[in-house]
């Protein structure tokens, strides 16, 4: 890949913007009368990854493995139980609030519901100018001019500064939702399952969006989603997550072409394909079960009470991440 | 699950697919339903039309907005009325329009021949009854059965859909189920009484990849066993490429395209269709460089549809279009589409 190549030099695209090591986020449960802690919610444990400058890294999984957790627990939306996000060399983890709002306009977020995310009770001028207020000092002159640039880059009428959210159609709004991520330049966005919510020929319009505003500005993306075939089309490299731990991180064509970890191959082998004479003959891992509660995972690797090839020690001893060949990382025991 | 549906009756139904294809179970003949809203009339479904053979399985594909939910409510009266009206069309099942039937009889329809699987397994289930009352209900209301043997079949039903230790799982609640085990459950409720028609609107859109696919197994695996005919509402081309007989494509509103399975991924006569098809990303192969997207946004379907729903993102369009909406043109045997282009006199 080209980042690979690249990675030599420092200054180029394909030095580490964002580098996450041992990261953890637990939840603490609370019961009884006297509010007694009796345990966490494991949501994201022990993670390591970096994300170069310039790259996009698809972040995928299943509903509740802690992807979306782990998309702010980046940007430091929670205090993090345990491990370091380096960001620029600089880590954020330890960061006093004013220091952590200094740099806030470097990392931005798209969220997945654009209809929550955006405030009804104020114009679409308003939202993306907000941003602006909070950070930069402008007239409302220069503001008005910026946020018309903004709505014109993400490809929408500047004339609707003055409409309300409601206006919109949920393609359109995630682009305002876009727009104000845009507003203060930012070097890094995490995408939250930002087509999750849109329906397949509004997705293909704003993955273009991104791909175009990444292209422009030189933007890194942590981009979320649990749409297999999506990522496969934005990613460079994508992290597959479970109950909390990576499984599998892989540059993309490695990943999809020959999957290494038993649930890369079954998540990948349950996606449908849109081909009827494909799908006739298709072999597929059915996984059995459901996901097992973060609260209480299984000893040894998380995945072995679904696992189709589980061993004895899959059930007692938790597996390393290794470097099985160049740039592909997997936390499997019997991966070769 | 497997050993468990031996003791069921319908064994004509095993046979069925092959023996009697062209017998027809629910025929729809141009179903027209509209919600009066203060802006005035918003034309949800336009003349649609569709016939349901015995045994096989109909896809409707469609985005949100594109009144494939809509149609489906309308066969059973299911909306709430004002504001939807049916104002036009027939649907006959059993020698019956069922738009004529009154509350009464239509009740037994509902869940009795004619099984229901909604999208969101949470909200469909009642929080505050057991599972084993919920899918005990339709049996004991249409087949009449005393407690006995409705909690037996409450069992047989569970372990038919593939949910482990059935007969200790009947006193838990909807919320005690995971998302996938829910909408096996609904499932299990819809098959109660042993439907001739199983109408089910998104059933895996609010689960995962994982979890989806051993629904559609599932699925795949009943209709061997009971043969009935379902009606499978998705905007996953995918799902359907995988379980459809048959497809029908909505848009505004009405069909557009109608075609089997293999035809349609094979030769896409309608803009849209082949748009949609377009857009998705490629699963194999060379990624590519940019994505086709459909330009612009779905229909505002106020007022009486006087052109092609679909001209304003057709990157096809004639004059023609814009001047009147296109009925459905029979392209070959089982294939239609709704575009002026497919006109066999234009």
């Amino acid at each position: 890949m080209a980042e690979a190549e690249t990675a030599t030099n420092s200054a180029a695209p394909g030095e580490t913007l964002v580098n996450v090591s041992n990261l953890k986020m637990h939840f603490p449960i609370y019961k009884g009368l006297f509010r007694k802690k009796v345990g966490d919610v494991k949501a994201v444990d022990g993670l390591s990854f970096e994300i170069k400058r310039g790259e996009t890294l698809g972040l995928v999984g299943e509903s509740g493995c802690g992807k979306s957790t782990t998309g702010r627990a980046v940007l430091r939306l929670y205090e993090l139980t345990d491990g370091v996000i380096s960001f620029e060399g600089e880590d954020i983890a330890q960061l006093s609030n004013e220091e952590l709002r200094a740099r806030r306009p470097h990392m931005q977020m798209i969220f997945q519901d654009p209809q929550a995310c955006l405030n009804p009770r104020m114009t679409v001028g308003a939202i993306i100018a907000e941003p602006l207020v909070e950070h930069r000092q402008m007239t409302s002159e220069e503001r008005k001019e910026r946020v018309k640039e903004l709505l014109n880059s993400v490809g929408m009428n500047p004339d609707f500064v003055n409409r309300y959210p409601h206006e919109f159609s949920g393609g359109q709004r995630q682009r305002i939702g876009i727009a104000r991520a845009l507003a203060l330049d930012p070097d890094f966005i995490v995408c939250d399952e930002p087509i999750a919510a849109l329906d397949v020929s509004i997705q293909a319009q704003v993955v273009n969006l991104l791909e175009d505003l990444q292209k422009e500005r030189g933007l890194t993306y942590l981009f979320i989603s649990h749409d297999l075939s999506m990522v496969r089309h934005i990613a460079d490299r994508v992290a597959v997550m479970y109950l909390g731990k990576i499984m599998e991180l892989a540059p993309r064509e490695a990943l999809f072409k020959d999957p290494k970890h038993p649930y890369t191959q079954a998540l990948l082998s349950a996606v449908p394909v849109a081909n009827p004479e494909v799908e006739s003959q298709r072999e597929r891992v059915i996984l059995k079960g459901d996901v097992p509660s973060p609260s209480n995972p299984p000893a040894g690797c998380v995945f072995c009470t679904r696992c189709p090839v589980a061993e004895e020690k899959c059930f007692s001893e938790a597996p390393q991440w290794r470097e099985l060949q160049p740039d592909q990382f997997v936390a499997c025991h019997l991966a070769k | 699950m497997a050993s468990t549906s031996s003791k069921r009756t319908n064994t004509i139904a095993e046979e069925q697919p092959a023996a009697s294809a062209a017998q027809t179970v629910l025929e729809v003949d141009g179903l027209e339903t509209i919600f009066q809203t203060q802006d005035g009339d918003v034309h949800a479904v336009n003349n649609v039309s569709f016939s349901l053979q015995a045994g096989e399985l109909l896809g409707i594909v469609g985005e949100s907005g594109s009144g494939k939910s809509v149609t489906m409510m309308s066969l059973l009266k299911l909306l709430p009325m004002p504001p939807a009206e049916i104002v036009g069309g027939k649907v006959m099942f059993d020698g019956r329009d069922l738009l004529q039937l009154g509350l009464d009889e239509l009740r037994e329809v509902r869940g009795g021949d004619i099984g229901f699987i909604f999208q969101d397994p949470m909200t469909s289930l009642n929080p505050v009854f057991t599972v084993g009352f919920q899918i005990m209900e339709p049996l004991r209301v249409h087949l009449k059965m005393n407690k006995q043997q409705a909690r037996d079949r409450a069992i047989e039903l569970l372990e038919l859909v593939g949910i482990p230790s059935a007969g200790d799982r009947l006193k838990d609640f909807p919320h005690q189920f995971s998302g996938g085990m829910r909408q096996r459950v609904m499932i299990a409720i819809a098959l109660a009484c042993d439907p001739k028609v199983l109408i089910a609107d998104e059933p895996t859109t609010a689960l995962d990849v994982t979890v989806q696919a051993q629904i559609l197994e599932i699925i795949k695996d009943l209709r061997q066993k009971l043969g009935m005919a379902i009606i499978w509402i998705t905007h996953d081309l995918g799902v359907v490429a995988g379980i459809a007989d048959r497809v029908a494509v909505m848009y505004g509103g009405q069909i557009v395209e109608y075609a089997d399975v293999k035809q349609l991924y094979d030769d896409p006569r309608h803009p849209y269709t082949r748009a949609l098809l377009q857009t998705l990303p490629r699963q194999e192969g060379e990624r590519e460089a940019r994505l086709v997207s459909i330009p612009g946004q779905a229909p505002n379907l106020k007022g009486q549809l006087t052109a092609c729903p679909f001209a304003p993102r057709c990157s096809e369009a004639i004059d023609k279009c814009w001047q009147a909406n296109p009925p459905l043109f029979e392209i070959n045997g089982s294939q239609k589409s709704a575009c002026w282009l497919e006109d066999p006199n234009g």
